[in-house]
This record gives structure tokens, sequence and C-alpha cells, in this order.
């Protein structure tokens, strides 16, 4: 039913000299987000907008539901290709299109042609009148209103000519790879993830460390990681997963730290493996799934004692986030369901009771040196031992 | 790396002639036991051919036989099956509090369709008598079902007894038997002890996963659950599993085949590991030991260690057992079998169940009791709060 879309983007269309970059991105994001449907495209831009066409049969649903997952699309407007270009061919793909697109013909309508072309023979506004009258002529309950239709036919005359009149939203936000790169804290819960999309969406690649903790966490706990990043990578495009090996860091803090501070150790040890890996990839920042007061390890004192540990900038985009919002976001891209299956990750495995809410920088510190004969050791030999998948949508 | 697989009650590893038998039926003998040509006849041979090896080991006739997709199918065809066709002589149900989710969740249907069901709580050695059964009994009780053997500790219920029971004092109730965990290792002639039906799985006893068997003793009427071409007289139509029903046949014939020798290996094994385990500090038994409990089956509790965390150590050591219960406190789901039984509360989050097969050894079992004695000492030195 149709041939091509239309690509509209918002926000990198105003990135002044800069444009071309987003743009080029975007069009790199598209081709990768159409590897995974079946049939071939071709898609390149052309005077301030992006056309993807299809070379082949293919499924039009399936390539929107694909255009919807690129971060950077703010509409895809499904395009039919008129067949021969000449005028009268137009003529009768129009009314064709008009009938079998508004079966319920009781609509207000307004024509609008866009001729790039400047050698076809008729010009935009006759065009505009001519097409307009037609459509009336052939189905008189159409009813014209220039001001405010409630059907906008556009009517594209390039190379080749193409009619449209549908925009579907897409995701918004800025191709990713044009912000740079971060390191996500992925566990496998709710919130990480969410953190980790909305980040991409702001044209961030994202690569991701996970804490694991045999015997304490299963193989399962795991998978269920590997399947939230999946699903993340499903508009964040592939994602490096580090999976390190935490068992012993945890036990050794268990050991020598007192028990109500062990989380907040634990995540200051968690953020400088990140920060680790972070550097040797040449990620700029950290991501967390953190929000304020959540948990006793989110207090903004908790925040403050973590952040005492990195170099690099931690992103926090749910920070000021209800619990119930970043649900709302976890179902929308597909990972509430994975996210509560209840396989325990190794930030459940040893909490007390009652964990601090107000644990002090230099406190913190002080219990930390607790580890200093054993912790450069593990720490290597986390770093050493650590996993690293290549997660890819389709994987 | 080694393996060591003591989950023989979550399934077992299939028999090599089952494997074989599976593979010659989808690639050569493929055809529809009900088209009219040589190829149908073929396939209806492996059919006939399995329904004899079964009703050889259950003394019954081959029309008393039905081949299902495994136990919680044939479990759900006996209970609500049984209960429809009934529904004109009453309304009242009997089971236990331990069966199996197919058991216990069917019974939860009826429920919503206005039977009335008892559950009866388990003495101590895990079990229900036949006093327990006749004390529920009710003038508009139609079904009785019970386990054979308890899937979590062994425990061994007197079916036979029960059945019996029934057939004297209220012959009218239907008596259905979940067999899962029994068929293989006990030997048991439904139709002779009042037993109306019966059910067991093909992956239990090494045979393909998706298979299953139920007897309903000649002249006991089923709703069926599907409706379809009318094969197996309609009570559960579809064209037949023929690859599966090869396949069950076939790991029947070679379990009866060595259900003598595999009872009284089995039998040994659990001994001897059940002494050497008692001889660890905090360790205890759940469930009957010795002759009482089945001889594949063994439950055993360890103070102080999560059984989430021991199961997932010896995963590690390649030996693949399963936790008792559920564990996390913000699971809920803790085990109402080892509840029954008067498990403390110390060790119903800390139970492992090892279970046996005959391709178990003992040498197996003596690196399964390494691996423990290694793992319980730093195990229990990082606890929860």
């Amino acid at each position: 039913m149709f041939q091509a879309f239309l690509i509209k983007y918002g926000e990198i269309a105003i990135k002044g000299k800069n444009r071309h970059l987003f743009e080029d991105a975007l069009v790199r994001q598209i081709r990768n987000a159409l590897k995974a449907v079946e049939g071939e495209f071709k898609t390149y831009k052309t005077f301030g907008r992006i056309f993807v066409e299809g070379l082949s049969d293919f499924d039009s649903e399936e390539v929107i539901e694909a255009l919807q997952k690129v971060f950077g699309i703010v509409g895809i407007c499904p395009m039919r290709k008129v067949t021969e270009k000449n005028y009268d061919a137009l003529k009768a793909e129009v009314l064709k299109y008009m009938d079998e697109v508004y079966p319920d013909k009781h609509r207000t309508f307004k024509v609008r042609c866009r001729r790039v072309d400047k050698g076809f023979p008729v010009d935009s506004m006759t065009m505009n009148c001519d097409l307009g009258d037609a459509i009336l002529t052939a189905y008189p309950d159409f009813k014209v209103d220039v001001k405010n239709p409630e059907i906008l036919l556009e009517v594209e005359v390039r190379e080749e000519i193409y009619i449209y009149s549908d925009t579907i939203p897409g995701p918004g936000g800025m191709p990713v790879g044009v912000s740079g790169k971060a390191m996500l804290l992925l566990s496998g819960g709710i919130d990480s993830p969410v953190a980790g999309w909305m980040t991409a969406k702001r044209g961030v690649q994202v690569e991701a460390v996970y804490f694991h903790a045999p015997p304490y966490t299963s193989e399962r706990a795991k998978q269920k990681v590997v399947d939230l990043a999946k699903k993340v990578a499903a508009y964040a495009g592939p994602i490096r997963l580090h999976v390190v090996n935490f068992t012993d860091i945890q036990l050794a803090i268990y050991e020598k730290c007192p028990h109500d501070e062990l989380t907040i150790i634990m995540r200051r040890y968690m953020m400088r493996i990140a920060e680790h890996f972070a550097k040797a990839d040449n990620a700029q920042a950290l991501i967390t799934g953190e929000s304020i007061g959540q948990v006793a390890s989110q207090t903004m004192y908790s925040l403050a004692c973590t952040d005492d540990v990195c170099t690099m900038p931690v992103f926090r985009p749910l920070i000021a986030m209800d619990k119930i919002d970043i649900i709302e976001i976890s179902e929308k891209i597909d990972t509430y369901e994975t996210s509560i299956l209840p396989f325990e990750d190794c930030c459940t495995i040893f909490v007390a009771k009652h964990p601090v809410t107000k644990p002090k920088v230099s406190v913190i510190r002080k219990s930390e040196n607790r580890l200093n004969e054993v912790i450069d050791e593990l720490m290597a030999k986390a770093i050493e031992t650590t996993d690293i998948l290549e997660v890819r949508a389709d994987s | 790396m080694r393996e060591i697989y003591l989950d023989n009650s979550a399934t077992t590893r299939a028999y090599d002639e089952v494997r074989e038998i599976v593979g010659q039926v989808m690639t050569g003998d493929y055809g529809n036991p009900s088209s009219l040509h040589l190829k149908g006849v073929e396939a209806e041979k492996y059919i006939k051919k399995s329904l004899e090896v079964i009703s050889r080991a259950l003394k019954c006739e081959d029309k008393e036989i039905f081949f299902t997709s495994g136990g919680t199918e044939s479990d759900n065809l006996a209970i609500i099956g049984g209960a429809f066709a009934s529904k004109r002589k009453g309304n009242h149900l009997i089971t236990t509090k331990i069966e199996h989710p197919a058991v216990l969740n069917a019974m939860g249907f009826l429920e919503t369709c206005g039977f009335e069901v008892t559950y009866l709580p388990v003495n101590r050695e895990g079990i229900v008598t036949p006093e327990d059964v006749r004390n529920a009994l009710r003038e508009d009780t139609i079904l009785v079902s019970t386990m054979h053997v308890n899937n979590e500790i062994g425990s061994v219920f007197p079916v036979e007894e029960i059945g019996t029971m029934l057939k004297k004092e209220a012959p009218r109730v239907l008596y259905h038997v979940d067999g899962v965990q029994a068929f293989g290792r006990y030997t048991l002639y439904p139709g002779r002890c009042g037993i109306d039906l019966y059910a067991f799985s093909g992956h239990k006893i090494h045979g393909p996963k998706g298979t299953g068997v139920l007897y309903v003793r000649d002249g006991v009427r089923l709703t069926p659950m599907i409706y379809g071409g009318g094969q197996q007289k309609g009570i559960r139509p579809g064209t037949e599993n023929v690859p599966g029903i090869a396949g069950i046949g076939k790991a029947v014939e070679l379990t009866v085949k060595h259900q003598k020798e595999t009872f009284e290996k089995l039998r040994e094994i659990k001994e001897h590991f059940t002494r050497e385990l008692l001889k660890i500090d905090g360790v205890v038994i759940n469930g009957p030991t010795g002759d009482k409990g089945a001889p594949h089956i063994l439950n055993a509790g360890f103070s102080g260690v999560r059984a989430e965390v021991l199961l997932h150590s010896l995963e590690e050591d390649g030996i693949y057992v399963s936790s008792g219960s559920a564990c996390a406190s913000n699971h809920p789901g803790i085990s109402e079998t080892l509840k029954g039984i008067g498990v403390s509360d110390e060790y119903i989050t800390s139970s492992i169940r090892f279970s046996f097969s005959e391709f178990t050894t003992m040498d197996e079992i003596s690196e399964t009791l390494e691996s423990i004695k290694r793992l319980l000492p730093m195990l229990r030195k990082f606890r929860r709060f």
C-alpha cells in the first residue's frame, strides 16, 4: 500500500552548522534499524528531509515499528508513489488514495503540493486547485477547509511523485551517537533500563555494566539482565555489556565493614568499577537509575557518598521521577515484564535491616579503610575476570 | 565440566533407545495413524505396541489407556473431566494440601465452577490415611484425588488401601491417583485396588517431554476437555503424538524391566546419602526415611544456608539439585508440604531436594557429599540478616 516514508525530525533541524552531522547520524540509525526488517530499502537525505524508499516488497507495519524505535524521528509519513510521472497518473492516484485511505468521506481536506522538480509542467498552486477540484467532483461528501483541515493531503513532486496525508509519531530525541558515550550501571530492576533508554534518547551511545554475584545470584538473574539490555538495544543500538563477578568484593565488605553501611560501600565499589570500564571504552559519563529517596542508598546523603568516588559526571535521569512514572516508561519500552521476574540481584542479597540513610562521606571512607589489605587485589581480579558481551536487539 | 544430575524428580535424561525410536517415527514412520494407507498402518503399529507395554505394566486393557501431553493434562482430564461427568451425582471433591499444582489448580478451577473441595492436611509422615479420607466423605462426594508419591519429600501414600476402602464404602466415588513420581518405582495395578484413574508422565521415566498417560478404568465416564476428530474415543482427540507415544512406550518398557534392580540400587544410594548427611552438623532430613519413603527422593535441610544459595553453589560444582521450597521472604509460596510435616522455620527456606534415577551412581553421591562438606562452612559464614 505504501512505497516510501518521509521522516520528520524536529530538534536536529535547528542545530546550525552541525546539522549535517545530526542528519547523517539519523540516516545511519535508520539504516541500522531497517536491517532487521525484511526487504531492501534506500535511506537518503535531500533538501532537509530524510526519505526511506522501499526497493522491494515489504510490510509497512514492520517498517513503521522499526522506525518508531529510532531516536531523532519526530514523525513518520507513509507515502504512496505515483507509478508514472505525469499529471494524469498523479490525478488518478490521488483519487484512488483518497478513496482507499478514507472510506468515510464526510471529512474536510486540503491539498498541498510541493514541486521540487521544476521541470514538471504544472506548478504547485495550479495543482492544489486542480486536484482539490478532482477530489470534490469524484467524492462530493468531502469538503474543503484550507484553514483547519482534518486531512492534509500532501503531494511531493521530485524525481518521483509521492502522496501522503498521515504522520505517525516517532520517539523524538536525538539520533544515538551524536552525544558521546556513557556507561550504564544496569541491574535487573525496573529503573536502570529506563535510565539507559532515556539517556540514549538524548543521542548518547550506551554501554552497560552488570554486577553478578554467584552463587548468591543465579544464572537466570544474569540472563534477565542480558534480556533487559536486549530490549534497550532495540532503541539504543548494540550494547557492550560488562558482566563483573562481584561476589568476592561483596563478601569482603560483608566481613570487614559495618553492616548498616554495606549497601553504600558496595555502591561505591560498583561506581569505581563502572568508571574503570567507562574510561577504558572512552565513555564520558556514568548513568544510574537512582531517584531521590527511593531506597536508603538513594537518599541525597547516600548519593553524595557514591559520587565521592567518581571523577566522571554521573547522570541520573530518573532523579526526580516517581516510581509510577518510571514504571509507565518501562511498560512503554517493554522492559517492565522482564524487570519484575523474581530473581535476586546482588543489591538485595546482603541488605541490612536498618541501613544508614544519612551516611557521612568521612565515616564511609574510614570504614572502607578496613578493606585496604585485600581490596586492590579483589578489584583487579573482578576487572580481569569480567565477561564482555555484545548485546544486540536481535541476538 | 562434570555433570552430576540429582534433579530427576524435575525431569530425567531420556534413554538412548527412546531418542532412537522417536527419531525413527519422526523421519521414517511419520504417517498419520488415521490414514487408510500403509504409512498410516505403520504409524499405528507404534501406538499398539506402546498400548501393549503400558497395559501390561498396569495389568489393564488397552482400551483403558489414553495418551496425553503429560502429567498435568492427565491430572486435569481425570479431575475436571471426572467431576463434570459426575456432576449429577454430587458436588464435592476431596484432595490433599500437598498435591502438585496440576491437581490443586484443577481443583481451584472446579471451585470457580461451583464445586466444593475439601483439602486434607497431611500427617507428620506427609500422607493421608484411608481413615482421613473416610472422615471427609459426604453424601455428595464424587471424586477423591491423591498423589501416590510426594514430589518434594518422597512420602508414599497408601493408595491401594484408600482405593479399597472407597470401593467398599463409597463405590460411587471416583478415585484418581497422581502417579507421576511413583510410576516405575512402585508396581500398582489400579483396576485391582479401586483406583479408577491413574496419571503418569513420560519425562520422569526417561521418556520424552510432552507425553503422558491416563489410565481410565473401563466404565468410568469422563467429559472431554478438548474436541476434535474423535481419536482416542473422543476422550482425548487430536492426531496422536506418535513419536511421543512410541517414546513413552519405550520408556515404560525399559523402566519396568529395570524396576526391581533400580529400586534396590536407589534405596542403597538414599540410605548411604542420608547416613552421611546426618553426620554433618545442622543437617536434618525432611520426610520419611528408610522403607517408608520413596527411594529416589531425599529432602534435606541445611541450617544457616539459604536453599537457593546452596543450590547455585552446587551448580558451580556441576551438581544439579532443586530447592525444597521457594525461598526469599519477598516471595510467598513456602512449601505446603514441608510446613505440613512440621518442618521448622529454620529449615523451611534451607531445604534441598536430591532426586535420583537409575543413571545415578554411588560415586556421584560421594562427590556430592564432598562438595556439600566443603561449601557449607563457607556459606554459613555469610548469613543474611
